[in-house]
């Protein structure tokens, strides 16, 4: 419980953090401000994962459900309503987190658990992203442009660096969040949900509430996620905001990073996005053109290395060999 | 005066489509007593303590607890106004350490972190569970195991503990070790309902016995009253072993 600053409670956040944060110092070039931002974005949306499976044990199959519901909902509002960004952010986020309350309630009540849960948030996703692609006031499978207007009042930045600060700032923010929860009382209800439901509600744990609040939560980091994609790339389709593949990345970087762990999500996204940039940039350097999908192998061999070599993710296997790490665990 | 029981059974019946597991019984724990539910295999004991502890609600029949009706009270609720309960086969938070489980119980009335720690760590050292603190559930004994499952529903302070088989699986020294531990427990407040195959163990706990035999509430009373019920002898030995066993002492008196 107590620890030095550097490997206990906030101290290593705020080290992180900082660290990143002076990082678009050493490197100015907008290919790489762009990849780090986009890393973030995909931290952002695990971290929300994380949250509900990590610690809740609920695993979810259909996170891109609350980042399709982001993206969408500052989109929409802009182009469909005239708000301001700004504005628009916080009511997508608000957004996400209503949907996660929705899906959660209808399939806690029932009593979902394991795969069941899974497959129906995997079967949300799929709806959300059929009719997201068939609706006129979705801009059908043409998708949705946000116009261009630089403007940091219009959250569109001139620099690349503000919008990786920016988004920076939210995954900070939920690092500190996650650090908090996990040290609370609502944290320990969570893993004795997850550890044994019947037990924690023998203990006086209201499970479905329990399991509410972290899927509201969840529900709404993923879609914050969801709102900064949509800023930084300025257009969506079906696909890009509920497609699998921000699901199977949402979950994929805890999973390698570190599940249940607050630095899991960030680790994996790095590693995972980082590893499979380098591959393609490998690949393509060898055979003289691009090979689509070779990270998407990547990922698959990184998730068989783990859930065979390393069940703790890599900062399991870091905190089981360097000392230094051991302190950090909340 | 007499007080009113702590809690009240009247009437319970638990039906599973044609099967019923529990017929119309009634039960009620004495403040301050350790009451012992006895009877052979499949007498619907553990159901009828699962309705008490509310994971199932009786298909007839109601439970109180001081004066309120609490039959359809959810399983966490009952937590919150002060019944706890074990369970038979121990479910600990196997990824945790000791002393995490118990601050799970103890977060019920401490909501701040530092308050739920101490006071698992004060539980804990109760229990003997004391150099255990750090150690992963997961990586216990089953005598300790018994031992956080008990430490867990102390957390919740309850007023009312119950007890499913928790001397079962243990060795002689082991049950011999947890007797004053569980009497030390009536002995700070708290009233124990315990469900135990363990002859020897409810014997010398409880102050009241009741026996359930085919869902039946058959006989209640005294531990030594009760043992030599021939009801009870009949319902654990069949039919005519009460006869039986007098022809026998008759036998070797004469």
């Amino acid at each position: 419980m107590k620890g030095g600053f550097l490997t206990s409670g906030y101290g290593p956040i705020l080290i992180v953090v900082a660290a990143l944060a002076i990082l678009p110092f050493g490197f100015s070039a907008n290919t790489t401000l762009n990849f780090l931002g986009f890393v973030l974005i995909v931290t952002l949306a695990a971290q929300g994962w994380n949250l509900l499976a990590g610690y809740g044990g609920q695993f979810s199959f259909g996170h891109a459900a609350f980042f399709g519901m982001g993206a969408y909902g500052i989109a929409l509002a802009q182009v469909r309503f005239g708000l301001n960004p700004w504005l628009a952010l916080p009511l997508a986020i608000a957004l996400g987190a209503l949907t996660g309350t929705i899906l959660g309630y209808l399939s806690f009540r029932a009593r979902l658990r394991g795969s069941y849960f899974a497959l129906v948030t995997l079967a949300f996703a799929e709806v959300f992203r059929i009719l997201a692609n068939a609706s006129a006031f979705t801009g059908g499978a043409a998708g949705v442009l946000i116009p261009l207007r630089i403007d940091a009042a219009n959250f569109q930045f001139a620099d690349k660096r503000s919008f990786y600060w920016l988004a920076l700032s939210f995954v900070a923010f939920v690092l500190l969040l996650t650090h908090w929860i996990a040290r609370s009382r609502f944290g320990a209800y969570l893993v004795a949900v997850r550890e044994n439901e019947d037990a924690a509600r023998a203990l006086g744990v209201d499970a479905l509430a329990v399991k509410l609040k972290a899927i509201t939560l969840s529900g709404g980091i993923t879609a914050a996620a969801g709102c900064l994609y949509a800023q930084k790339f300025l257009y969506i389709d079906a696909n890009l905001a509920f497609g699998p593949w921000i699901s199977v990345e949402a979950l994929l970087a805890p999973i390698i990073g570190g599940i249940g762990t607050v630095f899991g999500p960030l680790a994996g996204a790095v590693l995972l996005l980082g590893l499979g940039e380098v591959t393609k940039t490998f690949f393509t350097w060898l055979l003289g053109g691009a090979v689509p999908g070779i990270d998407l192998v990547v990922f698959g061999v990184l998730l068989i290395l783990c859930v065979a070599f390393a069940p703790r993710g890599v900062l399991g296997v870091l905190r089981r060999i360097v000392p230094a790490f051991r302190g950090g665990r909340p | 005066m007499k007080t009113a029981p702590l809690l009240c059974c009247t009437g319970i019946t638990k039906r599973f489509g044609g099967l019923v597991a529990v017929d119309d019984a009634s039960l009620d724990v004495e403040a301050g007593s350790i009451t012992g539910l006895i009877g052979p295999n499949g007498a619907g004991k553990t159901t009828f303590f699962t309705v008490i502890a509310g994971f199932a609600e009786p298909t007839a029949g109601s439970v109180s607890f001081q004066g309120r009706d609490i039959t359809t009270l959810p399983a966490h609720r009952r937590a919150e106004i002060g019944i706890a309960r074990t369970f038979q086969i121990v479910q600990p938070f196997a990824g945790l350490s000791v002393r995490e489980n118990i601050a799970v119980g103890a977060y019920l009335r401490h909501p701040g972190r530092e308050a739920a720690m101490t006071r698992a760590e004060d539980i804990a050292n109760r229990l003997g569970l004391g150099p255990m603190l750090d150690q992963s559930a997961g990586d216990l004994t089953v005598a300790g195991r018994k031992r956080l499952e008990m430490a867990r529903a102390l957390a919740t302070e309850p007023s009312l503990l119950l007890l499913d088989e928790v001397l079962a699986g243990l060795n002689p020294s082991e049950i011999r070790d947890m007797i004053p531990v569980v009497r030390a427990i009536r002995d700070s407040g708290v009233t124990i309902l315990i469900v135990e195959h363990v002859m020897q163990a409810v014997m010398q706990l409880c102050d009241t016995v009741a026996v359930l035999a085919q869902g039946r509430m058959i006989a209640k009373g005294r531990p030594a009253e009760v043992a030599s019920d021939p009801k009870v002898i009949e319902a654990y030995l069949g039919h005519g072993a009460a006869k039986r066993m007098q022809a026998q002492q008759g036998a070797s008196h004469a």
